[in-house]
């Protein structure tokens, strides 16, 4: 038994460990791996912006697959127009998923709880069927390919490229913990405790004089920028966008990692990305139905663990 | 504040009822169940909107008003049924009402938030409630969570403060520190309680207004009600 007053270093001990891990993966693992690693840190930042919605402040959107694949083509049209530089390219997608959101959020947070989830999916399939179609600007299925990644110029005085993917997987580890740091401020912040209340009890804020709806805007539109940096680290680490980014499915995919990540712990998601990622990407070169293996592998953690992966460390 | 008045036509649930109450009056309101109390409530919190009529607060027309802007001009008010935050702690309850009141919650990140948490330290214990300022609501005893639906108006400091039933469900002792928690209230707050315990309205208002089926039947001196016969015909020899 550990005493007590230990207890609160149970999760930044853990966060250090899990840091240190998630950096010696390039110094261990196979290439294939670090690429799926590379996928899962970038999904990671996806999934831990669903989560400030889901978790705190419980909208249940299933539409936030659209500010990935928002800022996917943003970065992508930028990189493609020959703009270098990592911080344009990721602003260009933070800006680009948050200026779509602005609209759509104004528009669904009209509605709650499945109706606001209906309406942001049927808004992410629009935007979907918008990228297949308006081929002039996004070529259609074929997508955006050819993207180019950045140039630091600190990394070239090294002689190191973004091109190889140890230094590549490092930066999106460094973004990810960046973010990581971002929201978990957020979430510990008035503003997040504002997020809970109205999550808790709309109805009771409104008496208390918030203004709920803006606060519920602006936690949407955050979410869907952070979704954007995750979307254009998509675009630039797989060289091309296409309108599969934008896909239902994807929504659908960060869901079940927040749910068995455990939502409300922004780890929890996190490591929730890894576990839908190497199912996606590590199962299937073994099984055909990898989609069966992850299905079963959500029901019996909505059934057995309601918490997720979060609520078995804390409860460890 | 000058009081506020509320006019209504042709709605089921309450009929052309006129009420003023004065800058810090104490007013009870009470009335057999289905009498309208609550749902008068609701439209002066702007949770209904009245067909007809009209709700001003102060010198201010707030009658398209939404509950916020309302609690913005310093409306305050609790719930019949506790309407607490579940999953948040009870020193999260009462840091939340204050910085509604300071306008303190468009703020990113944490820290700097010294003489919030003086004042819900403060809040906490006036309530009895310090002791369990880091449980969650929604583990904490029926008194306890009617003591913190109260204390989470309260620290909002409003000027106008509606209670509905405060005192349901609690026990003997509950009632009385409820009572001398609303006792501590300044001067200048405006009351209005709904409430079935008659002693409770009696010991605190200065004036009553009594409804019944949507018409308010009676509005006076706590003696002048006692003793009016409609009130007693329509409460069947309550008093």
């Amino acid at each position: 038994m550990i005493p007590a007053r230990f207890r609160g270093l149970y999760r930044p001990a853990f966060l250090v460990v899990l840091a240190l891990v998630l950096a010696s993966i390039p110094l261990w693992a196979p290439r294939f791996w670090i690429y799926i690693a590379t996928q899962a840190l970038i999904f990671a930042i996806f999934a831990m912006s669903l989560d400030l919605l889901v978790g705190y402040a419980g909208l249940p959107s299933f539409g936030h697959a659209a500010f990935y694949g928002v800022g996917a083509y943003a970065c992508a049209l930028l990189a493609l127009g020959h703009i270098d530089g990592l911080v344009p390219l990721l602003l260009a997608g933070m800006l680009g998923a948050g200026a779509v959101a602005l609209p759509i959020g104004a528009l669904s947070l009209r509605t709650s709880g499945i109706y606001f989830l209906m309406l942001t999916l049927a808004f992410a399939q629009m935007l979907w069927g918008l990228a297949v179609n308006w081929t002039s600007l996004t070529r259609g299925t074929d997508g955006l390919i050819g993207i180019p990644r950045p140039t630091l110029p600190w990394l070239d005085s090294l002689k190191v490229s973004l091109y190889e993917r140890g230094p590549f997987f490092f930066l999106c580890l460094v973004i990810a913990i960046a973010v990581f740091v971002l929201l978990e401020t957020v979430a510990r912040s008035p503003f997040g405790r504002t997020l809970e209340g109205i999550r808790e009890n709309d109805r009771r804020m409104r008496a208390l004089g918030f203004p709920t709806f803006r606060y519920r805007l602006a936690a949407f539109v955050l979410a869907a920028m952070v979704a954007g940096i995750a979307g254009s680290l998509a675009a630039m680490s797989n060289g091309f966008a296409t309108p599969d980014l934008l896909y239902w499915t994807v929504s659908g995919l960060a869901l079940i990692a927040v749910v068995v990540g455990g939502s409300r712990s922004l780890v929890g998601p996190a490591l929730g990305a890894f576990v839908v990622l190497f199912a996606q990407l590590g199962l299937s070169t073994y099984v055909d139905r990898w989609e069966l293996l992850l299905g079963a592998l959500f029901i019996a953690f909505v059934l057995f663990l309601p918490r997720g992966l979060a609520g078995l460390v804390r409860r460890a | 504040m000058t009081g506020l008045t509320v006019r209504f036509g042709a709605v089921a649930a309450l009929d052309g009822i006129d009420l003023e109450v004065a800058s810090g009056e104490r007013r009870g309101l009470i009335g057999p169940n289905g009498a309208g109390k609550t749902t008068l409530l609701n439209v002066i919190a702007g949770e209904l909107r009245p067909a007809h009529g009209s709700v001003r607060l102060g010198n201010s027309d707030a009658t398209a008003l939404s509950p916020w802007k309302r609690a913005r001009l310093g409306l305050g008010r609790t719930f019949q049924r506790s309407t607490l935050f579940g999953q948040l702690t009870v020193a999260d309850h009462v840091a939340l009402a204050v910085r509604a009141r300071v306008r303190g919650s468009w703020r990113f990140w944490p820290g700097g938030q010294r003489l919030v948490a003086e004042e819900v330290g403060q809040r906490l214990e006036a309530a009895a409630l310090a002791h369990l300022a880091r449980r969650r609501a929604a583990n904490i005893g029926h008194g306890e969570q009617r003591m913190l639906e109260l204390e989470l108006a309260l620290a909002a400091a409003p000027s106008v403060l509606l209670l509905d039933e405060p005192m349901a469900g609690l026990s003997g002792a509950e009632r009385q520190g409820v009572l001398n928690r609303l006792r501590t209230l300044p001067g200048q707050v405006t009351v209005v309680i709904v409430e079935h315990d008659l002693d409770a309205v009696f010991a605190i208002a200065e004036r009553i207004a009594v409804l019944d089926h949507g018409v308010k039947i009676a509005d006076g001196t706590p003696a002048a009600v006692r003793a009016d016969p409609r009130v007693q015909e329509a409460y069947l020899g309550a008093f």
